[in-house]
């Protein structure tokens, strides 16, 4: 009961609601810094795994790229960078994008190989170019598959960048730094609860937008077989 | 025409798909390629659509070299239809029949009406536009397959085991179908399957590959079964091969006995003038639709009791019916005489296994003398 | 480089001793969390309706940053290892009970039947048929639950110097030496691909029957490759 009492006076503290470190100004950071994060490994992950799962080629270099990828500890990375590169966006952004990475590529890789390949032998004998095929037969039945490394990647952001506190940036990890150096434990159940309750409205939007962008003939597909 | 030319395909470790293939298949008509798995069959048709390229010689499509054009304004020219049909799982029916009018830069409109039209053609109705694909039973995924190859009618068809993976019933349903629609359409088809039945079935030619991508023989189905090429193609036409040739001799040619069919309320001078000449009578009904046999002896005239009767069997419709019906229905029938029906069912005679073995032997004799007659013009 | 495994007295351990904590914080986790994930995903293969809630919970655990987690578990269990280790052994539970259920799921029904017929009892054929099968499945999110643990540990740091390798990364600021954070972010790395090529070799050991290399040829019926599993328990990757 001790955490939920935490929360209650963490979110009833009228502080904690305006100026720059009240809860929308901090959300709000952080909300930039997942969104730009998750852009730039999406930016260079999709078109790789896109191309490497449609032509089936590069599976193994993939494969070994994304070891390396989460290998790389997210922690490290950040003070290494700030402490090679100093106060500023690099530094967070390096070891964010890096975390991003693998299951994006990983997991477009295997959607795109996981197509039947019946569908895209008619395509081609129907005489669509390449690019058709990728685009137009290929990624709307990889799409849930897709969408949900881009899913897993955003919520292993939004949880991460809570350590950019630590080298002293913004975002929702202020309260959890802050709050274990004060010994506030209010401001760190605060924080932990805001991260985890903007992790899953992440998953709620990822929900919304697979039912959105993902065709009715392949979202109930799966359930016949 | 499509030509085939001393065509080879070789894979880069070595292995031989096809072997000096030469074909010519012949416009507006069913070409079959049927074979073993691996005698290149379906290498061979892919390299129709330049699916698979040619290692040497050349394929030529109304005397023009395929490679002339871009490959994919060839491949909009020729349908494809494959095995599962490969329908796009995300798209509708008709917007996956819309598919290659859609590609040649119709507009969706036009190309809609056009996918709706086909679909009443492929037999499918029209409630089952707005449906995907998971919610179709294979034989209408197939349909659909065959619908959207015809989408932008092109000359050529071009269907890799289309039926291969429904069960016989549904698979028969699309034979007959498919052969409909060839009567009105004229397409010249290219037809892979390994189903020796269904390549005599559907072929007007049948093209026999062994293994090796070897052409074994090319002939109509009549003279395959007639007149293998050589042991393998022999073999590969099965035990009944005999049985099965009987499908393209017409029973017109039969003699029917019309004394043996009397009606039931039959007076006693019928019954005794079908005695005379044959050892059972066939009973009808007052339309002549056949209700059984008796034997003479057993009937009392004007009051035949239908329940009595022995059971007639299928019988078969001479004159449209072949040969092999005709056969299959005296085997059947427990008197050894077969019944012939015309087109609406009502019985037109009866005839013994005797006189259909007779025949045989003379439309074996008629085809033997023309095959000498051509071979004599020709070579 | 002068000086690079020359570790800070305050770290109390050698480089190698360093590593050996590293290794314990971060694996015994994942064992624990292997040990109670198994039980947890038979019980939801068992009975179908328990799973959404169950992986509706885990997520929720699975969306709290690791570093408030620690923080607030310092309360019941002070600075130490223990702190570091609980958080990590709920990841890895999040990680492996889809992994495992998809797994053991994705014994075909056929197989199941051909061992009921041969009179295996339930528990025989879980052990010796659904978890076999299950076992490249379950492998691979043991891959991503020790590669994740492996780099989580580093945390650590922040609650009391319980990050081992972690802790270099406190000392490189504090002593204005860069290669002690080189230090720790390369070995960490190191320590993780070893693992994961140390899981990848026991699968093969456990999994005799399947291919080395999934090949993907030209031909239109390729068959779907072998790795097939690796995008379930990527979704679940922290």
């Amino acid at each position: 009961m001790n955490v939920l009492h935490y929360i209650a006076s963490f979110f009833a503290d009228a502080a904690h609601w305006h100026g720059y470190d009240g809860i929308p100004a901090r959300l709000a950071e952080h909300v930039r810094y997942s969104l730009l994060a998750l852009a730039l490994a999406t930016a260079v992950a999709l078109p790789l795994g896109l191309l490497t799962g449609h032509y089936g080629r590069g599976g193994n270099v993939l494969a070994l790229v994304a070891t390396a990828g989460r290998a790389l500890p997210s922690f490290g990375l950040l003070v290494l960078m700030f402490i090679l590169l100093g106060f500023g966006l690099v530094p967070v952004m390096v070891p964010l994008v890096v975390l991003a990475l693998p299951p994006v590529l990983v997991t477009t890789y295997e959607a795109m190989r996981s197509v039947d390949p019946s569908p895209v032998d008619a395509a081609r004998g129907m005489g669509m170019g390449e690019a058709r095929v990728l685009f137009q037969v290929e990624l709307p039945v990889a799409l849930p598959l897709i969408l949900s490394g881009v899913r897993s990647a955003a919520i292993q952001i939004v949880s991460t960048a809570t350590i950019a506190a630590y080298v002293s940036f913004g975002g929702l990890g202020r309260y959890i730094v802050d709050g274990l150096y004060q010994l506030d434990y209010e401001k760190v159940v605060g924080g932990a609860a805001l991260v985890a309750a903007l992790a899953l409205v992440t998953l709620g939007v990822f929900w919304a937008a697979g039912r959105f962008a993902v065709s009715p003939g392949v979202r109930h597909a799966g359930r016949r077989t | 025409m499509i030509r085939i030319d001393t065509v080879t395909k070789r894979y880069p470790d070595g292995t031989v798909a096809v072997d000096r293939l030469s074909l010519d298949i012949p416009d507006r008509s069913i070409t079959v390629l049927v074979g073993p798995s691996g005698c290149g069959k379906t290498t061979t048709l892919r390299m129709i659509n330049r699916m698979v390229e040619p290692t040497e010689g050349t394929i030529l499509l109304d005397g023009a070299d395929i490679r002339d054009q871009p490959v994919t304004a060839l491949r909009r020219s020729m349908g494809y239809v494959i095995q599962n049909a490969g329908l796009f799982q995300h798209r509708t029916v008709v917007d996956n029949i819309a598919t290659v009018p859609r590609l040649l830069g119709w507009s969706k409109q036009k190309a809609r009406a056009r996918a709706a039209e086909l679909m009443e053609r492929v037999g499918l109705d029209a409630s089952l536009a707005k449906r995907y694909p998971y919610q179709l039973s294979g034989g209408q995924q197939q349909r659909v397959g065959v619908a959207r190859a015809l989408a932008a009618d092109p000359p050529v068809l071009l269907m890799d085991e289309p039926f291969s993976a429904v069960d016989p019933v549904v698979r028969k349903g699309l034979q007959d179908e498919l052969l409909r629609l060839q009567e009105e359409l004229g397409k010249t088809i290219v037809f892979v399957t390994h189903d020796i039945d269904e390549a005599v079935t559907l072929g007007t030619m049948v093209a026999v590959l062994r293994t090796g991508g070897r052409l074994a023989q090319y002939a109509p189905p009549a003279e395959l079964l007639s007149a293998p090429a050589d042991a393998f193609v022999e073999d590969f036409l099965g035990t009944d091969r005999g049985f099965r040739r009987l499908s393209f001799f017409g029973s017109a040619t039969l003699r029917l006995r019309t004394a043996p069919v009397v009606t039931a309320d039959a007076t006693a001078e019928q019954i005794a003038a079908g005695a005379a000449e044959a050892p059972y009578v066939l009973v009808t009904d007052a339309d002549g639709t056949p209700l059984g046999w008796a034997e003479p002896r057993d009937l009392t005239a004007g009051r035949i009791d239908p329940a009595r009767l022995l059971p007639h069997g299928r019988p078969f419709v001479h004159g449209t019916g072949s040969l092999r019906a005709a056969l299959d229905c005296a085997v059947l029938s427990p008197t050894g005489w077969a019944v012939a029906v015309d087109e609406a069912g009502r019985a037109v005679g009866v005839v013994s296994q005797q006189a259909i073995g007779e025949a045989i032997r003379a439309a074996h004799g008629t085809h033997r003398a023309e095959a000498a007659e051509e071979a004599g013009v020709t070579g | 480089m002068n000086g690079f495994f020359d570790i800070p007295s305050d770290l109390q351990h050698s480089w190698f001793g360093l590593i050996g904590l590293h290794l314990r914080e971060a694996l015994l986790p994942v064992l624990a969390g292997l040990l109670a994930a198994l039980p947890i995903a038979q019980l939801c293969v068992r009975f179908r309706w328990l799973y959404p809630p169950v992986l509706g919970v885990t997520t929720v655990f699975y969306a709290i940053p690791s570093l408030a987690f620690f923080v607030v578990l310092i309360d019941y269990t002070g600075q130490t290892e223990l702190t570091v280790m609980i958080p990590l052994a709920v990841y890895s539970l999040v990680v492996l009970v889809p992994a495992i259920v998809d797994g053991v799921r994705s014994v075909p029904q056929e197989t199941l039947a051909a061992a009921t017929a041969l009179g295996l009892g339930p528990l025989r054929r879980y052990l010796q048929v659904q978890l076999p099968i299950a076992v490249p499945a379950i492998v691979a999110g043991l891959r991503v639950a020790a590669v994740s643990s492996i780099s989580l540990v580093s945390v650590g740091m922040l609650i009391g110097n319980q990050g081992a390798l972690g802790n270099l990364l406190q000392d490189a600021r504090n002593y204005h030496r860069p290669e002690l954070a080189v230090n720790s972010v390369v070995t960490t790395a190191a320590l993780a691909i070893c693992v994961d090529a140390a899981l990848v070799g026991v699968r093969r050991l456990l999994t005799p029957w399947m291919p080395r290399t999934a090949r993907h040829g030209g031909r239109p019926s390729a068959a779907r490759p072998a790795g097939a599993a690796a995008p379930e328990a990527e979704e679940a990757a922290r």
